[in-house]
């Protein structure tokens, strides 16, 4: 470890995010403030005020106005951060898609809540998975401190020279955007000497003001197709990317999280859970105790959602008896939740398991331990052969 | 904002802490549920907590709800803001009350009734989970100035006011 020791301190997984982001030195923050992402915004607020956050900061009136603004500085070469939530995160849904497809390196926070449907202010995966499509880097975080380290990574991330992609790193709203835990926030000197490589690379291609240039590909044929071909091709190297970023962030800071995936006591495991966020601490305390009772289970913590990590995935799985995945989402068009459904996707390299979806923690309702006892506790009646249920919506199935 | 103030508090203490409120709106007023744990390794869990340890009431008039001690383990505390002292104990589980008029210690040295530093001065008594010089160490954290001063009398007067009963 080369980052010098820091004492912890005790701050929100909102307030973690603010800190993070101030460390990398945005030069253009544009934030609008959502439930439950607020403190995210008021924090970086309060930093240019007090003078140690040195970005101009643009006020907006709305989140696709947020994403037009870091977008377009971006792609004049500035560093930016944004932060969003749910129904923010679809107001900006047109801009976020050309962002993408500018290849334009931004940073953006989103703290997950369910979307629009049938109102909703509370906790869930809903907005990330509906913009699974939209070409961004999307990554799942599970602690505080986690955010934290995340949030210095994706730069390394999005702003590499071989990927100029955008980046949405998620966290849970409510459970991880109001949790209070004690954090390493790294010392300055710390964060601009793992984030100095970027400065050493080739200038990414930027438009210059005064300097006209064409920009976008206007939509038809080849020049788009050209685009498309090797924002698919950035994506892929994305997956490699995002371990060497964590293994080297590891070597530096002393704290690493598995890169793409990771696999808590999974080698030897007859069965794997697979979850990811605020979900997956939980399940390791749940892991801990029926590997007490004798049962080999293992966690497979899904980080990084976009692009999928089916190499790594395929690898921790195979072999495995079977499989439960948790999703804190819906999947409108399938029965099962929507990382099940793409963890389905890799049964001609695992085999043909049962894989067991189980819908839970939708619109604030908890993950918590006796629902994921129950998941391992089914996931292994399968394993044995035994007929099993394919999809489990936790909350309709317990007493009220 | 207690509950975060309570964590800080323990972390002082080198304790690892996780804690978090739950609520949908952010509204002034609307009823907020906040959970912390504290223990001496790290902790994994993000879950709501269904089996507490130790209860504190900001609201009095919260006592009234039936479902308010439900999951609190066999020998519990509770540390509950009100005027009027316990008549009876008020859940066969609990083993330690601690009450004190934590709005009037409020409102008589902050001049709003703003109890919880209060309360969590006299959580600290009244469990003796905490020193009170790792709660008055941690109120820097969150507040400057005379109102830094104001909550710190306000947090002592707790700590020294509450009334605590063994059962």
């Amino acid at each position: 470890m080369k980052a010098k020791t820091v004492k912890p301190r005790v701050m929100t997984g909102n307030g973690a995010a603010a800190y993070a982001a101030m460390l990398c030195r945005p030069e253009v923050v544009a934030s609008y403030p959502i439930t439950p992402q607020t403190e995210v915004v008021e924090q970086l607020s309060a930093f240019k005020a007090d003078g140690v956050l040195d970005a101009e900061m643009v006020e907006v009136e709305g989140e696709n106005s947020a994403m037009n603004i870091v977008c377009a500085a971006s792609i004049a070469g500035a560093r930016v951060f944004t932060a969003t939530s749910s129904y923010g995160l679809v107001y900006m849904y047109d801009t976020l898609l050309q962002t993408a497809g500018f290849r334009a390196p931004v940073v953006m926070v989103n703290v997950n809540r369910e979307t629009p449907g049938i109102q909703a202010v509370s906790a869930g995966q809903q907005d990330m998975i509906s913009t699974r499509d939209s070409g961004w880097i999307q990554i799942i975080v599970e602690n505080d401190q986690e955010i934290i380290d995340q949030i210095i990574m994706a730069y390394r991330i999005a702003e590499d020279f071989n990927i100029q992609l955008p980046i949405m790193v998620n966290y849970d709203g409510y459970y991880l955007s109001y949790l209070a835990e004690a954090v390493q926030i790294p010392d300055q000197t710390d964060v601009d000497a793992f984030l100095a490589p970027l400065k050493k690379q080739p200038q990414r291609p930027r438009l210059v003001p005064g300097e006209a240039r064409g920009c976008g590909t206007h939509g038809m044929e080849m020049g788009y197709v050209e685009a498309r071909y090797k924002h698919c091709m950035a994506l892929d190297r994305v997956k490699n990317h995002v371990d060497k970023i964590d293994k080297e962030f590891g070597e530096y800071f002393g704290r690493s999280y598995g890169g793409q995936i990771e696999e808590y006591k999974c080698a030897d495991a007859d069965i794997v859970i697979v979850a990811s966020g605020s979900a997956a601490g939980t399940a390791r305390t749940v892991i801990d105790s029926k590997r007490a009772e004798g049962l080999k289970v293992g966690l497979v913590k899904l980080r990084l959602f976009r692009p999928f990590p089916e190499e790594r995935l395929a690898q921790a799985l195979k072999g495995k008896k079977a499989i439960g995945v948790i999703d804190r989402s819906v999947s409108f068009g399938w029965k099962t939740g929507p990382m099940c459904t793409e963890i389905k996707s890799l049964c001609s390299k695992i085999g043909p398991v049962p894989i067991l979806s189980y819908i839970d923690g939708l619109a604030n309702l908890d993950i918590n331990i006796p629902h994921i006892g129950r998941v391992i506790d089914e996931v292994a009646v399968a394993a044995k052969g035994k007929p099993y249920q394919e999809v489990t919506w936790i909350p309709m199935e317990e007493e009220r | 904002m207690v509950a975060r103030m309570m964590a800080s508090a323990f972390v002082a203490e080198g304790k690892f802490v996780a804690s978090f409120p739950m609520y949908g709106f952010e509204r002034r007023g609307a009823p907020v549920v906040a959970f912390t744990r504290v223990d001496d390794k790290p902790i994994m869990e993000k879950t709501q907590i269904y089996f507490p340890d130790c209860m504190l009431v900001i609201d009095p008039g919260l006592m009234k709800l039936p479902t308010l001690f439900t999951g609190l383990k066999p020998g519990g505390a509770l540390v509950v803001n009100s005027k009027t002292p316990l008549k009876s104990k008020p859940n066969e589980n609990l083993k330690i009350g601690g009450v004190i008029n934590a709005t009037q210690i409020a409102v008589e040295e902050i001049g709003r009734d703003i109890p919880n530093t209060c309360l969590l001065g006299a959580f600290a008594a009244a469990t003796g989970w905490l020193e009170l010089k790792s709660v008055l160490a941690c109120l820097g954290d969150y507040l400057s100035g005379d109102m830094l001063q104001r909550n710190l009398k306000s947090a002592e007067r707790g700590y020294k006011e509450v009334e605590v009963i063994k059962w």
